[in-house]
């Protein structure tokens, strides 16, 4: 990463553990990184530790990014502070309540507004943009659990089903540019040890750090297939949770 | 989601015991609050768990587990100041320094600390004769106590605080973030050398002429075969080389120990051969070279889960101090012990400590010579065993260092530090560890 210019890069989310991990990784190449997210004082902590950690400026977007008004013109607005852009990073999300989602259908659409249609229009306005300049990544944190619809994660797996999608669509409008430095791609972890996931029993082979998979994004970002499973091995089991025919997945509870 | 969850998950490096606690891993500032204010059970603050014994276990109580708060506050490299969470490690401190020509003034045995922890236990490295502990170089830090107040405290303390913070084992608050003076480095790489040598009276004079000459000393021991003062070991001392070449060491260590080493693995027979291997491969290495750090002051961090070594039981560690005037005899004393008994360890590690002085009210380390060794558990027999030594440490005035102890008595305790009472009185009500419980006054 020497000779090249510093990169630009914008990170939605950005108080996500496996975004701080990736946004690290950036620290020490020097790029310049924008940190959107809601809370503004978590925000300037992690902005002070990228800056000790070598990153270049760090401006910030307090913002609750799942309020879809004036969202392009926010994306324009701190693209503009960054003073360009090279990659956009998507990590938020919620697990949210699936019981409590079954009942309540504004719980359900919280979820599906947070997961699904924000985040869709984020990626397009991406989109836009690194289109429009013919160079750049979009790299999107999906899910393991759009793989399948299961009863016990449905609704989140569905919003992530249907993100997961609009990448790869995304990847494919990019890939008919003809431009090499273009691309899109979805990134799928399985079990990472993060808050999001304290309320699960943790630990075994199956589970990464934010480190483990942030290292997996940045690889990504750097240009792969509209694809990616964190870590590779979660692409097989996958393969096999889906090839499952439905009377035997039926009787299982997962 | 910070709050409280219950679990045997967290043990500490000896692996001795598997408690139930109730742990909280938070990651932001603003979450800390909730979780050190308040009565209910006892707080104790907890970074990478590498403390051997008891002093960061708090069974049936709280636990809060600092590593996710790791974040740097402010760094110049200008000024050699930096400013962090307490949870941020050595190893990813280390990474980020580095390239601007810095090093922590102190560093122990393993990256694989915290800075809280690093404060906690007042940690000494190789270098103590020149530079202390690493109490030495804290300019100040914020502690959090269960009362509400977050106080900040530096060297110029009046209070005693600061002192009690120093080396305080997390009783006194949950230390929320330090600052500390690192050290101008030209490079990465250390000039080494390493000098064999056969009795007890070569090692002290090797120690007392390299007081002078080199910033680094310590030695290995085979404790394997040991007759009077006649032993073998390797007198390994270094300085920091010209070389200005800077790269950092490897993100993640390239070895690991997958599994629990079977009980039968480790006995009198496998460790007198390991030790003789590990002294004829270090004669053969014996002179000078240039080394990078990390397998200079890290060596073990080479090798991830190395504790698994010895195997379901885990271990117990043995680290004491005794004044220069008993040194000899009292190390001479312990060394037969151990060699009678059979037990004893791969790494044995000799050292002697400088005169420098410690802020810390409870800081381990003394002018005198430092013993370190690891025994595999073997229940009453093992106990027995550091009972034994205890008793040769308590008659030369020594004392043992509460990072690497889980089942010293009070009385070993409380003879070893005379400042206890004075540290004491800055207990906060609502922290406690199981260390703490075992050998208060």
């Amino acid at each position: 990463m020497t000779d090249r210019k510093p990169l630009r890069v914008l990170i939605l989310g950005a108080t996500s553990a496996i975004a701080e991990a990736t946004a690290r990784l950036y620290a020490a190449e020097g790029a310049s990184i924008a940190l959107a997210a809601r809370d503004g004082t978590r925000l300037a902590a992690i902005a002070a530790d990228l800056t000790a950690r070598g990153a270049g400026s760090v401006p910030i977007l307090a913002r609750d990014l799942a309020a879809m008004d004036g969202l392009e013109a926010a994306f324009d607005a701190i693209v503009a502070e960054l003073g360009g852009i090279d990659h956009v990073l998507l990590f938020y999300g919620v697990l949210g309540e699936q019981k409590d989602a079954e009942r309540d259908l504004a719980a359900a659409r919280a979820i599906l507004d947070v997961d699904f249609t924000s985040a869709a229009l984020w990626s397009l306005a991406a989109a836009k943009r690194l289109e429009a300049q013919g160079s750049g990544a979009l790299v999107v944190v999906g899910s393991v659990a759009g793989d399948r619809g299961r009863q016990s994660n449905y609704i989140y797996g569905a919003a992530k089903a249907g993100l997961a999608t609009l990448v790869q669509g995304i990847a494919h409008r990019f890939a008919l540019t003809g431009r090499k430095g273009l691309h899109a791609v979805v990134v799928k972890p399985g079990f990472v040890d993060t808050p999001m996931t304290d309320g699960l029993k943790k630990g075994g082979p199956l589970w990464a750090s934010p480190d483990q998979v942030a290292a997996v994004i940045r690889k990504a970002a750097a240009g792969s297939g509209p694809i990616v499973y964190a870590p590779w091995f979660w692409r097989f089991i996958l393969l096999i949770i889906r090839l499952v025919p439905a009377p035997i997945f039926h009787k299982t509870k997962l | 989601m910070a709050g409280f969850v219950a679990t045997d998950r967290l043990q500490s490096w000896g692996r001795v015991t598997r408690p139930s606690q109730n742990v909280a891993s938070p990651h932001f500032a603003d979450e800390l609050p909730s979780l050190v204010a308040g009565a209910g059970d006892t707080r104790l603050g907890v970074g990478l768990m590498r403390s051997y014994g008891d002093s960061n276990l708090n069974p049936d109580g709280s636990v809060i587990r600092m590593t996710g708060l790791d974040r740097i506050h402010h760094f110049d490299p200008a000024s050699h100041v930096l400013r962090a969470d307490a949870g941020l490690s050595l190893d990813s401190l280390i990474r980020t320094v580095l390239p601007h020509g810095l090093f922590p003034a102190v560093v122990p045995g393993t990256r694989f600390v915290t800075l809280g922890g690093a404060v906690g236990n007042d940690i000494h490295g190789k270098n103590h004769h020149r530079f202390g502990t690493f109490g030495n170089h804290v300019r100040r830090l914020s502690l959090m106590r269960s009362d509400g107040r977050r106080i900040e405290l530096g060297p110029d303390d009046e209070s005693g605080l600061f002192a009690a913070t120093i080396g305080g084992l997390g009783l006194t608050g949950l230390i929320e973030w330090v600052e500390i003076a690192l050290r101008a480095i030209p490079g990465a790489m250390i000039d080494a050398e390493t000098i064999p040598f056969e009795s007890l009276e070569e090692f002290f004079a090797l120690a007392d002429e390299s007081i002078t000459t080199h910033e680094h000393t310590v030695s290995w021991i085979d404790c394997t075969r040991i007759d009077g003062t006649k032993m073998r070991g390797l007198f390994m001392r270094g300085n920091c080389s010209a070389d200005p070449d800077r790269p950092p060491h490897a993100a993640r260590p390239r070895l690991g120990m997958p599994l629990e080493l079977p009980r039968f693995a480790l006995n009198p027979l496998t460790l007198s051969l390991f030790n003789e291997a590990y002294y004829r491969f270090g004669r053969l290495r014996a002179g000078r070279s240039k080394v990078h750090y990390a397998p200079f002051f890290f060596p073990l961090d080479g090798i991830m889960h190395w504790n698994r070594l010895y195997g379901r039981d885990g271990m117990f560690q043995y680290q004491c101090v005794v004044p220069p005037g008993a040194s000899l005899d009292a190390t001479a004393e312990l060394l037969k012990i151990i060699a009678a008994s059979g037990e004893g360890s791969f790494l044995a590690v000799l050292k002697t400590f400088g005169s420098n002085a410690s802020p810390g009210l409870l800081s381990f380390p003394r002018e005198g010579t430092t013993l370190a060794l690891d025994f595999r558990n073997r229940g009453p027999q093992t106990l027995e065993l550091l009972a034994r030594l205890d008793a040769v440490v308590f008659e030369a005035d020594g004392r043992l260092y509460p990072a690497k102890d889980g089942r010293m008595s009070a009385r070993m305790f409380q003879s070893g530090y005379p400042r206890l009472e004075a540290f004491t009185a800055h207990v906060d009500p609502h922290f406690s560890s199981a260390f703490w419980r075992r050998v208060a006054p």
